[in-house]
Order: structure tokens, then sequence, then C-alpha cells
């Protein structure tokens, strides 16, 4: 069963579909809402924009459940879908070493060249010992979604899933649309 | 329960899953030094797939590989690709990456979406489903394969294809190298002496199907679980958090002494191997003999969890702990029961376990004949 749902773009962020007020558009609007939502996190500052967008999403769903004590849990799992897998930070990750003459690869670029940080990110905020995972498929598709989520419960330990659509193909082209979802009964 | 109808592995040593195995098997490896390639400033150890049997105009390497594999796992099966009912998943961390790179202009860009990928594949198939594309790091094979198992188990799939890919390129290699993360020479799964991982080129399948009973010679994929550490996106676990979590479910009330053996991670990468040391005992089964096959084949990433499971499997059927290629002496600092010898085995079931970036893990609970 859904709890609470997220929609952020660059253009409009929406919390159980209410829309937020925000100053700015693209890119901005993640530093934006950071500093208005979140505020205690630095290591915001350090993430690719896939791992931005998703942090974001899921900071504002969990705010909109309410209390975070920010104990340890494994029967909470994060569980991502998207189109363009890492390609943000693959992109940025090439640039550094396409040319030899400017070859300077570095840890802290490449390992966001995995989609799968971002849940990685949200799992080490919260203290979610639970499942992580991250799946690409090329088109959104909610039925696609929702069935590998209800699935996801087949695990003995998983209560509830923050889950759903978390995509960025540049640093101005971004997408989440997330939710909280619990195990029925 | 979920039973293994049939697999693949194409990689250097081979490309059946048997051909492979004689050559493990026989402690053989296709591990070696590459100098200059691809133009990078560094030199790397690596076991790599022949580019130039595989170029093609149509298909990536990659694509052309999963291909292959999955056509040779289909030999001999009644499975018609066509069928609603049959669905792919594909794993892989970077897939066709290296279209990314200015120089490569034989294939459109688009293809470097793993989901466009994934559809050459499924279009070679003429397969009517939209093909999931699981990216979760080095864990990728296993996650693919439990979620394998949760489609057939809620009924929505009769038949699901699991394909493991990652072919090596300047990218990655580049990548690994920032990291310090690779070694200079052979990689030494749990040794003293490890000093980083190798990577490896492969494309592995495991098809698998439900069943409501099995016989003693099938292959049942028990239970399997995705934990993570919550503690860092680049190193692991001090206290093998996640690892040590999703062994536990993994292993359920089955005692430790049916275990053959645990098939671990080991990247030789100095953190991981003693990681995984500290979770396995965390676990109680510091008793089971663990073996690590990255010796042979390298980390073959996307591929890894599917490979080595296919290889753990005709160990069992062959009565074998294969010996860990490149260990010598014991490094970790929990003891965990490692030999460079195969050993002889009478036991039917093995746990594969795998942890990668972003702080995740996975084990995989296998079991011949199902558990009893």
């Amino acid at each position: 069963m859904i709890k609470h749902q997220v929609y952020i773009s660059p253009n409009e962020v929406k919390v159980n579909g209410k829309s937020l007020t925000i100053n700015g558009c693209g890119s901005t609007i993640l530093t934006e809402l950071y500093r208005s939502q979140v505020g205690d996190y630095p290591k915001f500052f350090k993430m690719d924009t896939l791992s931005k967008v998703g942090f974001i999403a899921s900071e504002l769903l969990l705010n909109a459940e309410g209390y975070r004590g920010f104990e340890p849990r494994e029967d909470r799992a994060v569980i991502f879908f998207n189109r363009n897998a890492s390609l943000q930070a693959d992109t940025h990750y090439q640039s550094t070493i396409q040319n030899p003459e400017n070859y300077f690869p570095s840890p802290a670029a490449f390992v966001y060249t995995l989609p799968n940080i971002v849940t990685g990110e949200i799992a080490i905020r919260n203290k979610y010992f639970g499942e992580t995972s991250f799946m690409v498929i090329d088109d959104f598709d909610e039925k696609i979604i929702m069935k590998n989520l209800e699935n996801a419960f087949q695990d003995p330990i998983t209560k509830s899933i923050i889950g759903g659509w978390v995509d960025c193909s540049d640093e101005e082209h971004f997408e989440a649309r997330i939710f909280l979802m619990e195990k029925d009964n | 329960m979920i039973v293994k109808v049939s697999d693949n592995i194409i990689s250097p040593l081979g490309t059946t899953s048997a051909e492979n195995y004689a050559k493990v098997k026989a402690g053989l490896s296709a591990l070696r030094r590459y100098d200059g390639l691809w133009g990078l400033p560094e030199p790397f150890f690596a076991s790599l797939l022949d580019r130039n049997a595989y170029a093609d105009d149509r298909q990536t390497i990659d694509e052309k590989i999963v291909i292959d594999s999955i056509s040779k796992a289909l030999e001999g099966t009644e499975i018609d690709t066509t069928w609603t009912r049959v669905l792919f998943i594909i794993s892989t961390t970077k897939g066709n990456v290296f279209l990314l790179d200015e120089r490569e202009n034989g294939f459109p860009k688009e293809r470097v979406r793993l989901g466009m990928m994934a559809r050459e594949v499924t279009k070679h198939f003429s397969n009517p489903n939209e093909p999931i594309v699981v990216s979760n790091a080095c864990i990728s094979g296993v996650c693919a394969q439990i979620e394998a198992m949760r489609y057939l188990e809620s009924g929505e799939y009769d038949y699901v294809i699991v394909c493991g890919v990652d072919v090596q390129s300047a990218f990655i290699v580049s990548g690994f190298q920032s990291f310090k993360a690779l070694s200079q020479e052979a990689c030494k799964p749990f040794d003293a002496n490890r000093c980083g991982l190798n990577l490896g080129d492969a494309a592995a399948t495991i098809i698998y199907t439900r069943k409501d009973e099995v016989s003693d010679n099938e292959w049942v994929a028990c239970r399997g679980a995705i934990r993570n550490d919550a503690n860092h996106i680049s190193g692991p676990s001090r206290v093998g958090e996640g690892s040590y979590r999703a062994l536990r479910v993994a292993l359920g009330n089955l005692d430790p002494s049916e275990l053959a053996f645990i098939n671990a991670h080991g990247t030789a990468t100095p953190y991981n191997d003693e990681m995984e040391s500290i979770a396995i005992e965390r676990a109680g089964l510091a008793g089971v003999p663990v073996n690590s096959l990255k010796g042979y084949y390298g980390h073959t990433m996307g591929a890894a969890g599917v490979l080595e499971t296919i290889i753990s499997m005709q160990a069992v059927d062959n009565h074998n702990i294969l010996a860990t290629r490149g260990f010598d002496t014991l490094g970790v600092t929990h003891h965990l029961d490692v030999t460079n010898q195969n050993r002889s085995t009478e036991k039917r079931a093995f746990i594969k376990l795998l942890s990668g970036f972003g702080g995740c893990n996975a084990a995989l609970l296998m079991a011949k004949g199902g558990l009893r």
C-alpha cells in the first residue's frame, strides 16, 4: 500500500500531490530544496546529480512520513528504476579520460558511474541495512515497477520500500517519482 | 521450487559451462598483463576475450556474447522465446559504456543506454516483454537471479532467462586504476600478499523455471537476500554488516554442515577479503570451506554472480571444492578454510556471496535436489 509520494522535475516539486513553492528551476532547485528541507547533511554537495535527485526525493518522502529517528533497521528496502542509469556521471567521467594530454581519472568521479550509488547514499543517511537495488528499463512503466516492488516483499524481512523512478540524463534534466510503500497486512 | 533449466558461460576459457569448468578444475586462467592497451598509460592484468572474434557491424561485443550465451543455454530446451511467459533479465554494470568514447562511431549512441542494449537482445529472440536490466554494481549477477526467483514465484512468468555480462574498456580499467584497486600481477584472493583485483570479460546465462517436484539431480535456487552496509559508498563495512545479514537470510534454518562451500566474492583487494572473513565468521560459517574464482577469471562484474554460480554448481556436480587460484597463505584476521588445492565433497549445497560499491551485498543459497 502506498503511503506517501514525491515528484521532482526541474520545474515542479510535489509531496503527496501538493506542489511546493520553490525558487528557481533546473539544477538550482536541488540545492534550494536541500537548504530549505534538509540542511544538515553536507555530503549532499559531493553527490552526482542522480544521487542528489534521489536523496532529496527520499528526504521529502521521509519528512512526510514524520518521525525521523535514524535508528538502524533492516526491514526497509530502497529499490529504484530509471532509463539513463548513471549517464550524467558516466559522461563526466569519460571527459576526464578522453584526452591523453588531459587525463585525470579520479575515484570521486568514478564511484558515481554506478546507478545504485544513490540507493547506498539513502541507506547510509538513514541507517538502512535492508535491500538496496537498482534496475533499468528503457521507458517509465508503472506496471513493471509496481509488480517488481510487490515481488520485493517476498524477502522475509522487508516490510516497507522506498521505491520508484529516479532518472537523470544531465545536470538540468532529471525526474523523481518515488513513494513509500508498506507491505499489506 | 525455482529450478535451473540450463546454463552457459562465454569467457576467455571457453564457450560452454562444461568447457569452462574443465579449465578451472585444471587450474587454468586467461589472466595476463596488458601494456599500453586502449592507450591506457598504466599496464594492467586482465582476462580478456579476443575482440576480433566478436567484431560485428550490427551488435556490440556485449550484445553479441549475451546473444551467443543465451542461444547456447537455450539449445536442447523446449523454450520458445517468443512466448509472453518468458522474461529476460540482463545483469550488467556498464554495458556498452565504451560508446561514450568520442572515437567510437560504429554504433548508435543510444545503445549506451542499458535498456536499449537489452532490447537488442530481446529483439534478436523475438521476445515480446520489456527486458529488465539489473545494474546493482558488482552484486548484479546474484540480484538478477533473486529477481528471477521472485518473478517465477509470483507466477507471472514460466521461464526467466538471466544473463550477466560485462566487457572491459578504458573507462572501467582507468576507474579501478584511479582507486588503486588493481593488482599488477595475477590476483591472490584471501592471501597475506594480496594487493588488488584483476578485471575480466564474460557473459553467463542461467535459465530458471518453477516446479512443484524436483529430482535429486536438479539444481534449486532456494533463497537469496540483498543487504546494505549503510556505511560507505566505496568501501566495505568494517564489521561485514551487509554480507553478514545477507548470509543469515540465505542460510535460514539450514545447518551449516550441509554446505559444501561458500563461493565468496574474494576479489583480492585488502578490504573486501577482510570484510568477508568477518561476515562469514559472524554468520557462524567459519567452519565451511571458502573459495574464490577471481584467480581464474578476474572480476567479471555484472557477469560474476551468474558465472560463479554456474561454476560452483558444476563443482558440486563433480563432488569438488575448487581451489582458490593465487592463494598461498591466509591473510585475513578471521580464520577461513581456504586452500589452493581442489578438495572432494559429497555435500550438495553452497552459498554464493558478493559485495559491491554502494555498500551492497548479496547471498544466494543453491541446493542440488532442493532442501530436504
